[in-house]
């Protein structure tokens, strides 16, 4: 419990300087908004009133609590561009995002879990090397291209799906659901094949160990010490992987988004980017930010489930 | 004893080279100017003139591969350099002298090692612009902690070893010490990390290539050539297939070699 209570404020002090930074980081930019909103024909008077009106002369310290209390009630703040606030712009992409995140994270605990396992049973086998060799090459090729190859492959050849045929899942979920099947499947393979690797090599570690023998010399059969005893020690180094996977594919999905033509988390950021839409850019990174660490805190819960040893230090 | 080089070693070495070779090349000399449009030979396919084909524009593949394997490889190089010296300097000292600043810049680092880098990397395009210099420090800034990380928990455990005492008995100041004694013990562990960061590096830089706010045109790049030949896709496969074979085999030397050194460190 203690473990949880710090974790807890570590969690908070990393939000607030997270989202600190991101907001200093687009405070302290070159350009005004104001200037970019009127265009560069308005008046000085007319710059000076609505810079007023939109805070931006109070000192970046204030405007950020001001901010940030927006932000916690769920107000985060209004586009320039658009001039219609950021959360009906983003609040129907993020649970696009998240699906096909959720998507490749499930393939890859579903692929790299099992395939992990076999391949360490029969260490040095035919199987074995094979999955090495293939492993190696999927780990070299970025998701975009895999994505370009499986819309090529799965797409224009096979036929299987019809690339830039997007559903919404408000409109059709199963077809949503469809569409984002190949996309994670791109976003998960260089992943899951690291996780391969990384559980092959942890469980070998583990099967030297002394209590792996002991377990043996009690009458176990390798099956029975493989699943009992060594998997829950050799998944530590692979909870905290794809801790990070996880936070990696997240960001990773805004350009799978592009390749595939899914109007998601990453497309409203690219857009806005072009934009020089701010506050959009800003809410949209600092959403992405807070599910990263809140994934990061989990999985440090997860630790130490597993692990009880584990405290915080 | 002579050590023997690891079969992953050897392959990545000789993948890398072979790239390297080409790149250089490519510096001197191209079949084609890379830029050079032709509007017979628009799509064409794989031929003698044209071994990759050409593009949407009639410019061949080949020499564009070329330019823009060089393009993306100072831009990693560059990255990797400012990320490395950066995070040199930033675990040097904090690492060894810890305290407050240490705690300070730890929680900073740690702020920003919750971005993942092509995050990071948007952050900072959408402050500074696109372009491959803007990207280089962009990216650059992005691979500091993770550096500075490696490097810091490296000095925490050296600092205390007995050549250093020795070192600080015969005088040495502190900065002697750091980049002088300590420094060079830490090279092994760091040297796998800049491979790994390289391959990171070739990666991020395509994908923001690809997305559109990494290298400007007219430079080529590898990611760029993906966004612009996925239009083609179907009609001219080769623009896509060969930018990306090159890209993989880029990352996959430079895993490889990775790999190498560690199991030549001995704790793969």
């Amino acid at each position: 419990m203690k473990y949880f209570i710090k974790k807890l404020a570590g969690l908070l002090v990393t939000l607030l300087v997270v989202s600190f930074l991101v907001f200093a980081a687009f405070a302290v930019i070159p350009g005004d908004p104001a200037t970019a909103m009127l265009g560069t024909e308005a008046t000085p008077e007319r710059v000076e009133a609505l810079r007023e009106e939109l805070g931006l002369n109070a000192p970046v310290f204030v405007r950020y609590v001001g901010w940030a209390a927006d932000f916690v009630r769920g107000d985060f703040g209004t586009s320039y561009r658009y001039n219609m606030s950021v959360k009906e712009m983003i609040q129907d992409k993020v649970p696009v995002t998240l699906t096909l995140t959720a998507m490749s994270f499930c393939m890859i605990v579903l692929i790299a879990i099992p395939l992990g396992l076999v391949c360490a049973r029969h260490a040095g086998g035919w199987l074995d090397r094979s999955v090495i060799v293939i492993n190696q090459i999927i780990m070299a090729v970025p998701a975009f291209f895999s994505g370009i190859l499986i819309t090529l492959v799965f797409g224009l050849i096979l036929h299987f799906f019809v690339p830039g045929d997007y559903v919404s899942y408000q409109t059709n979920l199963p077809r949503f659901l469809g569409y984002m099947f190949f996309p994670a499947v791109a976003i998960a393979l260089p992943k899951a094949a690291m996780a391969v690797k990384l559980l092959r090599t942890s469980v070998l570690a583990q099967m030297k160990l002394d209590y792996v023998r002991t377990a043996y010399s009690r009458g176990n059969a390798t099956r029975e010490v493989l699943y009992r005893h060594v998997l829950k020690n050799a998944m530590i180094p692979v909870v905290t992987f794809l801790g990070m996977a996880l936070a990696d594919m997240i960001a990773g999905s805004i350009i799978i988004e592009q390749v595939f033509n899914i109007p998601g988390m990453g497309r409203i950021l690219l857009t806005s980017i072009s934009n020089r839409d701010y506050p959009v850019v800003e809410a949209v990174i600092v959403c992405i930010a807070f599910l990263v660490i809140i994934i990061n805190f989990i999985v440090d819960l997860i630790y130490q489930a597993i692990d009880p040893r584990i405290t915080f230090e | 004893m002579k050590k023997k080089k690891s079969k992953n070693y050897k392959i990545g070495a000789t993948i890398t080279g072979v790239l390297l070779f080409f790149i250089l090349v490519g510096l001197f000399w191209t079949p084609y100017d890379p830029d050079a449009m032709d509007n017979a030979s628009k799509l064409a396919g794989v031929s003698f003139s044209h071994i990759m084909g050409c593009d949407n524009f009639g410019r061949d593949i080949f020499s564009r591969v070329l330019e823009g394997s060089k393009i993306t490889l100072f831009v990693a190089v560059g990255t990797v350099a400012i990320g490395t010296l950066c995070g040199i300097v930033v675990g040097a000292f904090t690492g060894y002298y810890g305290g407050i600043v240490d705690e300070l810049f730890m929680r900073i680092n740690d702020a920003l090692f919750a971005f993942p880098s092509i995050l990071l990397g948007l952050v900072f395009i959408s402050l500074l612009g696109s372009g491959k210099y803007n990207v280089i420090v962009a990216l650059g800034v992005a691979f500091i902690p993770s550096f500075a990380r490696i490097v810091r928990s490296e000095f925490i455990r050296c600092k205390n070893m007995d050549y250093v005492k020795s070192a600080k008995l015969a005088g040495a100041g502190d900065l002697r010490i750091m980049f002088v004694h300590i420094l060079p013990n830490v090279m092994t562990v760091l040297s796998s990390s800049i491979m790994i960061g390289f391959n990171n590096a070739v990666l991020a830089e395509a994908g923001m290539s690809y997305l559109g706010i990494g290298v400007q045109p007219p430079d080529a790049s590898l990611g760029r050539m993906l966004s612009e030949a996925q239009t083609y896709l179907f009609s001219a496969p080769g623009f896509a297939l060969f930018p990306g074979i090159v890209l993989i085999l880029m990352v996959l030397g430079f895993s490889l070699l990775a790999e190498g050194i560690k199991e030549g460190a001995g704790y793969a």
